[in-house]
């Protein structure tokens, strides 16, 4: 049986909760309720009156290309994402756990990309793929290519993928090498003796085993770049060009503030909502079930 | 089937030597038993020669054939694991079929040696279930399964029932002995437990520090132990030793005397060799343990008798006495002399 803590009154438990239940009311529950309210009005240019139009907003959006567009952009970016972030991660966690030597030197140097903000990382991105300044798009054109993210659509998606993964890949590597290390060796021995060979070790063995880590980084980073690269596409590109990097949290941001259509901004915050749900609820369903073999 | 041989064997882990030069010889067929407390170097030895550990000086042969530098798939060996380390994610079928499928074994014959592997091991029911679902006894069998079923010159087993509850201990142990003489495959099997030496081994090789103390016939070890650690780890309760200046006719050179608990008579006080008291008794219902102190000192001796005699009371002076033939006499280095 689990071991439950019991409280004899209700007044302390109540102020053990009450941080936790305060800063979630403060800034999501309010903002969430603002949000849901407001996605049911039109204000007017100046902000002083407000015109109800119920599910207006909401029909509105669904029929504008070019939020479904950044729809399609949003799943292309997170899908790069996290493959990007969690395949190069599996690799340096696979050499990682093989290294006997100097592992924790390497280990630490992995992890450092992490501690750096995204919209930090942006800037060094940016300032490296500038195109009049950068280092890497000087070389670029030494080789002949002419690196131009500000109007080529695909650069500018390549370049906020790479930065958006690259502090990522520090993160899902640490849970693919604890995933690893957490594999027993006598079985990675058995399979060895039985004739496995590296490689089919890897396929028939360790990732099979590694599959509850993978899932569990596959919700987590499928989030990630839905809510938290803002920082990274904000400083590298503002969605451009053409919007080809407007991705959900950006056409909210860019539809909000930048042309003060709030009713609109507020009808895809609630868009957003239900998707972070929805992705909950298939984290915590399937993390309970299903990936353990 | 196969022979092995171990030529001067060493192994050391950085600066640390392990394994200071094993010498052994196995014949085809045969049952080896390596034995010894934890840290005697026995796993690392089995290791060596699945292949799991590099050699640092000496040769393997398997089959007459250097094996130092072979991968562990093509020394064409089997080894159950302490833990079992079966495959978590696959079924108790796709378990003991792994190796075979790697092999390139065609389906049919796959599934032939699985059912018959599985028949003798009285696993059909449960081919279909995870390992998560079956009791230990039950993952012993699929991790002995996985190793039958690929027909290999050689079985390795590390410890394989120590995770086990003493009754399915004795059971399996029995399973394991009948199964190898049955399909008559060398085995080399280490344990720190030595009822299991003695009961399995054909002959049984005593590690202590390194070093192989002694390499015989169970019975051959029991009874003419070659060292002093020898005659103390073989046999339970372990063998009595005291100072060779306090026993009335030892042999030259002798610094100890050791003498097996049941070998032992206790007399009324004032007679035999020796003279102590009674500090406890164990009654075990066929036998009867006495804890004796000598009154030399320090020596304590343990005393095995028929359970179908009188117990003695704690305090009571007693005197001790055995045959001279009896006696295992050691040197300063522990040596038998």
């Amino acid at each position: 049986m689990e071991k439950r803590v019991t409280f004899k009154g209700w007044l302390l438990p109540m102020c053990l909760l009450m941080p936790q239940i305060i800063i979630t009311a403060v800034f999501f529950f309010y903002p969430a309720g603002q949000a849901i309210y407001q996605s049911l009005f039109i204000p007017d240019p100046f902000g002083l009156s407000m015109r109800w139009v119920g599910l207006g907003n909401f029909e509105y959006l669904l029929g504008d290309p070019y939020y479904r567009a950044s729809f399609v952009t949003t799943a292309v970016f997170s899908l790069l994402v996290t493959v990007t972030s969690m395949g190069f991660a599996l690799y340096l966690a696979v050499l990682a756990d093989r290294l006997i030597k100097g592992s924790g030197v390497y280990r630490t140097l992995l992890i450092w990309p992490y501690a750096v903000a995204p919209a930090v990382a942006g800037v060094l991105w940016l300032f490296m793929f500038n195109t009049r300044v950068g280092v890497v798009s000087w070389y670029l054109g030494l080789l002949g290519y002419d690196w131009n993210h500000v109007l080529n659509e695909a650069e500018a998606m390549g370049l906020v993928v790479v930065a958006s993964s690259w502090g990522r890949v520090s993160y899902n590597f640490l849970f693919f090498l604890a995933g690893l290390q957490a594999i027993p060796k006598s079985v990675i021995e058995a399979a060895a003796i039985d004739g496995a060979r590296f490689w089919t070790r890897f396929r028939t063995i360790v990732f099979p085993l590694l599959s509850p880590t993978t899932f569990f980084l596959l919700v987590v980073n499928i989030v990630y770049a839905f809510f938290e690269t803002f920082g990274v596409i904000h400083t590298i590109t503002s969605g451009g060009p053409q919007q080809a990097t407007t991705i959900l949290v950006y056409k909210v941001f860019s539809d909000g503030f930048v042309s003060q259509d709030l009713g609109s901004s507020a009808a895809q915050s609630v868009i957003l909502l239900v998707i972070v749900g929805a992705l909950t609820i298939v984290q915590f369903k399937f993390i309970e079930r299903r990936v353990h073999y | 089937m196969a022979t092995i041989k171990l030529d001067n064997i060493k192994k050391s882990f950085g600066k640390t030597d392990v394994i200071h030069g094993v010498n052994i010889d196995i014949e085809d067929g045969e049952f080896i038993v390596i034995v010894g407390p934890s840290g005697c170097g026995k796993s690392t030895l089995l290791r060596m020669v699945a292949g799991l550990e590099t050699v640092t000086s000496g040769e393997i042969l398997i089959d007459g054939a250097q094996v130092n530098g072979v991968e562990p798939m093509d020394r064409d060996i089997a080894m159950v694991f302490q833990n079992y380390a079966l495959y978590p994610h696959m079924s108790v079928e796709e378990n003991m079929a792994y190796g075979l499928k790697i092999a390139k074994t065609p389906k049919a014959e796959i599934t032939e040696r699985v059912a018959e592997a599985a028949r003798m091991l009285q696993l059909e029911p449960y081919l279909k279930r995870k390992p998560r679902e079956l009791s230990g006894g039950q993952r012993q069998r699929v991790a002995m399964g996985r190793a039958i079923v690929r027909k290999p010159k050689v079985f390795l087993f590390d410890e394989p029932l120590s995770n086990l509850d003493a009754k399915l201990r004795v059971q399996m142990r029995l399973e394991i002995k009948e199964l190898q003489s049955r399909l008559g495959i060398t085995a080399l099997y280490v344990t720190h437990d030595q009822v299991e030496a003695m009961t399995l081994a054909d002959r049984m090789v005593v590690m202590n520090g390194g070093v192989a103390d002694q390499i015989g016939a169970p019975l051959e070890v029991y009874s003419n132990p070659q060292t002093e650690f020898v005659a103390g780890f073989i046999g339970s309760p372990a063998t009595n030793f005291i100072d060779a200046a306090l026993v009335p006719d030892a042999p030259k050179g002798a610094s100890k005397i050791g003498i097996r608990p049941e070998h032992i008579t206790l007399l009324p006080s004032g007679q035999g060799k020796l003279s102590g008291n009674v500090v406890f008794t164990e009654a075990l219902g066929a036998e009867t343990l006495v804890h004796l102190r000598m009154d030399s000192g320090t020596e304590t001796f343990t005393v095995r008798q028929d359970g179908a005699m009188a117990l003695p009371v704690a305090g009571d002076p007693v005197g001790v006495d055995w045959g001279a033939d009896d006696e295992m006499a050691f040197n300063d280095k522990g040596r038998r002399v």
